[in-house]
């Protein structure tokens, strides 16, 4: 095996000090595993940053201009500690900015995507390193130009986080910082995702056909095809929005437009063209940011329920069509934007068509759980807690996808109900999930049980107690600093307080994870190479993997899923064993 | 231990379900929320379409979480450290029937709602002219702006955008009973109509002309509220609307009509123009009300 040529191209100073050591082996890591638990590190941190703005946007919701806590002093003495409108746009637009570009996205393509697809197809590293260590670094320009539009007179950029022209054009520089945070956001997705295309067809052990792969692998081969083929789109589209606001072009806005002061631009564009190339990027992005879960989710409940994944190849067939159809799908985004009506009946019937390799995931999944011999660990509750909240987010989406029910709730609670239950309370318990699974990997100790239970036994509460009464507000505009200006709204407000009671204790409750993550990285007990008595790769190799990963060239014998296979005494069948 | 997660995932779908049964019903403490009585025909179609396919949704959370719930409850527990789970990697004849049916609901649903989005959106009214059919002439002209509404009555000549428009603003008085369109502009940038009452909602594109239609059965007193973000103010921009009787409706016009002086609406055109940027605004506004932006002087 050719351990030793990359082993020497990563740390030529072993024998410097500690510092030219440190900044070798963790600032100019070309090591994936190092690069994964940068993007895992960066990511936790915008997590808690945009859980602050989030609480912050429910605490508007639940006492609408009273004074803000802590910040509300600092911010709006004059006011004497309530926030402005113009703020809670602010609030709204960065918390999903943070949320989507700089949590989910990368903690599932870059941070998990990093980290296991070597490990997991058997190869030492991925196919290009400094082509990945510098998709890590495009983060830090967006992170930096995040940063710095907070401390603009608007405080950041407030269009919403689908910053729609003529609005987006029209509002001050943050807007710009966003459009450039956006930009590099995506380059950075892009290096990455070429990369895991080429590790995964290139750089699979001997042995390991495609269909060996596990679901992980395949959620991260199909994530990276969708950004392979939308971000060039969004990029596109971020540039000439960008161009819009400072060469004056008019790509986006239509002639006469009265805003600014009458300074008009020289129009002849279309407002609806954002929208279409937006959503273009951004459905398939919706799904970008679910199937490295799905994938994640479906190696965990097989390893937990000590049992194959149940219909391996449809779970590979569904979550391919889920890309392809999550192409022609956009337009359900836009069934009330003044599009073509007739157009919306198609995208209705490919939206509906699209709920139908979901379904089929989610009763694959339960079709592993029955019969198992179930291990109920923190991971596999949060993967359990998985398949049934994104039942319900998903069973939503099918109710918005029907027009008529759409003209309704489109932009009301409902929607922002169903984004939540498929993005935080799918995506990001499963991510929870992945990290108490793969911790041990990741750090070489195992996390504390009986504080992952309380986690997930309190997110799991609360997270329901927040979301779900957003499905009964259908009549309540998102967006909007003060519902209650409404007659018909006022009576929400008891409502909404119960909510924001509930983010504010699901926003607590995350200590709880800081604490255990912390605490067991240093003091928890010491985990063997393969703790869980799982099949896949990564298992066979050193908790935490030495550089280049496996001391012997890993061959591949069979499927990632021969759990409780008949021909063995245990009950597991790990993919290199010899028979 | 492991049955109380068992019994966790159980409550999702009685929980989920017995509430969504109380907002659909409005039973006490969920009587406001859902959706406002409807007031039209049309509405009540999309209504239908909505409680439908939540009764089909109720339906699956149930199969689906329960059957995740039993699981754990049945399998668990299994302590016997040399039982094995049961080694099955698929089941054509089961995967087929849960690929297939679902398919076919989704499929009658599909085309099942096409006809309410026909009536909603695509069939604008017509009426006959001398033998010829037209598209019904738009009662009022709006113009939404930040952030307020404008309403242009067709007047006399019963075309809007002429000399003899009435104009009115943040309030909209209609008639009850009858097959109304609205034509509808931006002066600046996206908004968006909605009526929850008449479960009707159009964004308003600069550059572009929408229509909506719609026909009232009751006499009520509701409010337009604005959907698509639209600045600072954005949370402010409503308006009422009054569905009154004709007669009343008449006299109201009449008395608007002799109200209406050009000046005012040469106020109206200079200063509709004069948007605003994004300043940020301390927000006192106690007594917050659509008519905010309204023209006083
Ligand atoms: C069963 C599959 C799904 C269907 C049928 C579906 C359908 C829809 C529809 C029709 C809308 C537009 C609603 C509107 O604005 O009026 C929507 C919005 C949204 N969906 Fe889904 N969806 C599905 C799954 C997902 C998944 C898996 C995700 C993400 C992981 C997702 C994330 C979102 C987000 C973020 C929005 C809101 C975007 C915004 O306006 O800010 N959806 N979905
Ligand atoms: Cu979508
Ligand atoms: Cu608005």
């Amino acid at each position: 095996m050719a351990e030793v040529s990359v082993k020497n191209s990563i740390a030529p100073d072993r024998k410097g000090n500690v510092v030219s050591r440190f900044v070798w082996t963790y600032v100019f890591a070309t090591d994936h595993k190092v690069i994964g638990l940068q993007f895992l590190f960066s990511s936790l941190i915008w997590f808690f940053v945009g859980g602050f703005l989030a609480l912050a946007v429910r605490w508007q919701l639940a006492w609408p201009w009273s004074d803000m806590p802590i910040f509300g002093h600092l911010l709006f003495a004059e006011s004497g500690g309530q926030m402005s409108p113009g703020f809670y746009n602010m609030l709204f637009t960065m918390h999903a900015t943070i949320m989507i570009f700089f949590v989910i996205i990368p903690i599932l393509a870059g941070a998990f995507g990093n980290y296991l697809i070597p490990l997991m197809v058997g190869a030492e590293d991925m196919a290009f390193p400094r082509l990945n260590m510098m998709s890590y670094w495009f983060m830090w320009p967006a992170f930096a130009c995040i940063t710095l539009s907070f401390f603009m007179p608007e405080y950041g950029a407030s269009a919403g986080w689908t910053s729609y022209p003529p609005l987006s054009v029209f509002q001050g520089d943050a807007q710009s910082l966003w459009l450039l945070a956006m930009v590099f956001v995506g380059i950075s997705s892009m290096m990455g995702s070429i990369n895991y295309l080429t590790t995964i067809i290139q750089m699979r052990a001997p042995g390991m056909t495609m269909f060996r792969m596990p679901m992980t692998v395949w959620g991260m081969f199909i994530t990276a095809i969708m950004q392979a083929f939308a971000l060039p789109v969004l990029t596109a589209a971020l540039l000439m929005q960008l161009s819009d606001r400072i060469l004056m072009t008019g790509f986006f806005l239509p002639e006469n437009i009265a805003i600014n002061n009458g300074v008009a631009s020289s129009g002849g564009g279309q407002v609806l063209l954002w929208q279409h190339l937006f959503w273009f990027y951004s459905h398939p992005a919706v799904y970008i940011m679910i199937l490295p879960a799905m994938g994640m989710v479906s190696d965990i409940i097989s390893c937990f329920s000590r049992k194959p994944l149940f219909g391996y190849r449809p779970m590979v067939y569904s979550i391919t069509s889920i890309a392809g159809l999550g192409f022609i799908v956009w337009g359900h985004h836009m069934f009330i934007s003044g599009m073509n009506h007739t157009l919306a009946m198609s995208f209705m019937v490919s939206t509906m068509l699209i709920a139908l390799p979901s379904g089929i995931k989610v009763f694959n999944w339960i079709g592993t759980l029955w019969g198992g011999k179930l291990q109920l660990t923190t991971p596999m509750l949060f993967c359990v807690g998985f398949v049934s909240m994104f039942v319900i987010g998903g069973l939503s989406g099918i109710v918005m996808s029907a027009p008529p029910v759409d003209i309704v709730i489109h932009d009301t609670y409902y929607i922002v109900a169903h984004l939540h239950y498929v993005l935080f309370a799918s995506s990001v318990l499963g991510v929870l999930g992945a990290i108490y699974f793969w911790f041990p990997k990741m750090f070489g100790r195992m996390m504390n049980e009986k504080l992952g239970k309380i986690h997930f036994f309190l997110t799991f509460v609360f997270l329901n107690g927040t979301f779900f009464p957003m499905h009964f507000l259908s009549q309540m505009p998102r967006r909007v600093a003060d519902p209650y200006i409404y007659e018909g709204l006022k009576d929400l407000l008891p409502l909404n307080q119960f909510m924001t009671i509930c983010a504010i204790g699901m926003g607590l409750t995350q200590l709880i994870f800081v604490a255990n993550f912390f605490g067991s990285m240093f003091f928890g007990p010491k985990a063997g190479r393969n703790p869980w008595n799982a099949n896949t790769l990564e298992w066979t190799t050193a908790s935490p993997p030495p550089h280049g990963n496996f001391d012997v060239q890993p061959i591949v014998r069979r499927g990632p899923y021969e759990y409780s296979h008949p021909d063995t005494e245990g009950d597991y069948y790990p993919q290199t064993e010899t028979s | 231990m492991n049955r109380v997660w068992s019994v966790l995932f159980l409550l999702v779908p009685v929980l989920g379900i017995a509430s969504t049964l109380m907002a659909m019903y409005g039973i006490a403490p969920l009587e406001s929320a859902w959706l406002p009585k409807s007031l039209s025909q049309a509405g009540d179609t999309i209504d239908q379409l909505f409680n439908g396919i939540h009764l089909l949704a109720a339906f699956i959370l149930a199969g689906t979480v329960f059957t995740i719930g039993w699981a754990l409850w049945r399998f668990g527990d299994r302590q016997d450290p040399n039982a094995k789970a049961r080694y099955i990697t698929h089941n054509t004849k089961l995967e087929i029937t849960w690929t297939v049916i679902p398919a076919m609901i989704l499929v009658f649903l599909a085309f099942f709602q096409m006809k309410s989005w026909a009536e909603n959106k695509m069939d604008r009214p017509t009426v006959t002219v001398n033998g010829v059919s037209t598209f019904k002439p738009p009662m009022v002209m709006v113009k939404a702006k930040r952030f307020g509404w404008e309403f242009y009555y067709a007047g006399a000549d019963g075309i809007v955008e002429t000399q003899d428009d009435v104009f009115v603003e943040n309030l909209l008085v209609l008639p009850v009973g009858e097959e109304i369109v609205l034509q509808m502009e931006s002066r600046d940038v996206i908004h968006s109509f909605y009526v929850p009452e008449l479960r009707l909602k159009q964004d308003i594109v600069p550059g572009m002309t929408q229509f909506v239609w719609f026909n009232a059965r009751e006499e009520k007193d509701i409010e337009i509220m604005c959907t698509e973000l639209c600045g600072w103010g954005h949370y402010m921009m409503k308006a009422d609307l009054n569905f009154v009787s004709r007669a009343q409706f008449d006299a109201w016009i009449k008395e608007q009509e002799s109200a209406y002086s050009p000046e005012f609406k040469n106020a109206v055109e200079t200063t509709a123009s004069r948007g605003e940027v994004n300043t940020v605004v301390p927000p006192r506004f106690s007594s917050a009300s659509g008519s905010q932006l309204g023209f006083k002087n």
